[in-house]
């Protein structure tokens, strides 16, 4: 009887064990979690730190001007449905992407603006990565700086997370590599004289020096892709939606940067 | 829809040295680059900077190719009076961009 407690025990254990393992070595833990901006140097963080270093902020300014400008044959601007961006929009960015109910899919802050301009201004959508479409995501998510983010919180996102990690996790490309390879397994080393970093998207659309613009998420991850040797998702492909989920429920609970520096 | 951001302290002692901050959207093509099709990409740059402390210039820049898009300047400068701070950028292209702050000096 004894015996047979102390197999049962150490079978518990084991297994235990096992689990914890196998959660530490695919997910960083909620405490390591660092924002890439830790990652920085003091030079670069300077500039994100303030407003008129940032050359982030020139996006933000564009996107205030277009955020009162009326357009589309409704002749409407968005500051006439949404009033004070700074009450109406603050804490938005921080829950995207979320669950539209018409499309039955998660769309992303882009897509949403796109979505207001054809339903309501009904203006043409504005192509990906136009400086348009960039400055007003970044005005709209400036508006949640420091609010902790809070996407995937909706039950009915729990699928497409699931798919989202899914392609993190996969192997992919030419150099049989996945995301979670780097950024889970090797964050804390570098890649060529790069910070290899954790892969949370706590400031887009943001200014990288690299790019010298503003850019989303979706090009960043169009980046990595290329760096993988790996077929690129187009601009808004429902996996990179997907995989944006996943990688801001990974963020969750960090502040949002936006606009974010990055090297 | 080019935008400036400026730095000038609202407020300053009489004969404190104070830094000054701007940055000005910009594409800074350096017309170096082709196209894919193998076609000089024609040069579109910011080649002036000026800066006016009530009128008398205080600082210039003449910039040149290989310099990063969105330029970023800073200097010194002393204050002496209350007044204004007059910027100028000029450029390829008929590129003209003018901003101003403000300061009052005790």
């Amino acid at each position: 009887m004894r015996l047979l407690l102390t197999i049962a025990v150490t079978g518990l254990l084991l297994a235990v064990g096992l689990a914890v393992s196998r959660l530490s070595a695919t997910e960083i833990p909620q405490a390591e979690r660092r924002s890439g901006y830790t990652f920085m140097s003091p030079d670069t963080k300077a500039i994100q730190d303030d407003d008129t270093a940032n050359p982030g902020m020139l996006w933000v300014l564009d996107g205030e001007t277009l955020w009162k400008r009326k357009t589309g044959t409704a002749d409407k601007a968005c500051a006439d449905c949404h009033d004070d961006i700074s009450a109406s929009m603050k804490g938005v960015a921080a829950r995207y992407p979320a669950f539209d109910r018409a499309l039955g899919r998660p769309v992303n802050l882009e897509q949403r603006i796109n979505l207001c301009r054809t339903q309501h201004q009904q203006a043409t959508p504005l192509p990906y990565e136009s400086r348009d479409l960039l400055a007003l995501t970044a005005f709209v998510a400036q508006q949640s700086r420091g609010v902790p983010i809070t996407a995937a919180a909706d039950p009915q996102l729990e699928p497409f997370v699931a798919k989202g990690r899914d392609i993190f996790m996969r192997r992919q490309g030419q150099l049989n590599l996945g995301c979670t390879n780097c950024h889970n397994d090797n964050w804390d080393k570098h890649l060529a004289g790069s910070a290899v970093t954790q892969a949370l998207p706590t400031g887009y659309p943001l200014y990288r020096l690299e790019w010298q613009s503003l850019g989303s998420l979706q090009r960043r991850l169009r980046n990595c892709m290329t760096g993988m040797r790996t077929q690129l998702y187009d601009y808004g492909a429902p996996e990179m939606v997907e995989l944006e989920l996943y990688l801001m429920s990974r963020a969750h609970d960090l502040p949002i940067e936006t606009p974010a520096v990055r090297p | 829809m080019a935008a400036a951001l400026i730095n000038v302290p609202k407020k300053a002692k009489r004969g404190e040295i104070i830094e000054i901050k701007t940055l000005m959207s910009h594409i800074m093509e350096t017309g170096y680059r082709r196209t894919a099709t193998g076609e000089l990409v024609p040069r579109d740059i910011i080649t002036s900077f000026t800066c006016r402390y009530n009128g008398v210039e205080v600082f210039r820049a003449d910039l040149f190719p290989a310099i990063a898009a969105n330029p970023f300047i800073t200097f010194f400068t002393v204050a002496t009076e209350s007044g204004k701070f007059d910027f100028e950028w000029i450029g390829d292209r008929g590129f003209t961009e003018t901003a101003s702050a403000a300061i009052s000096v005790e």
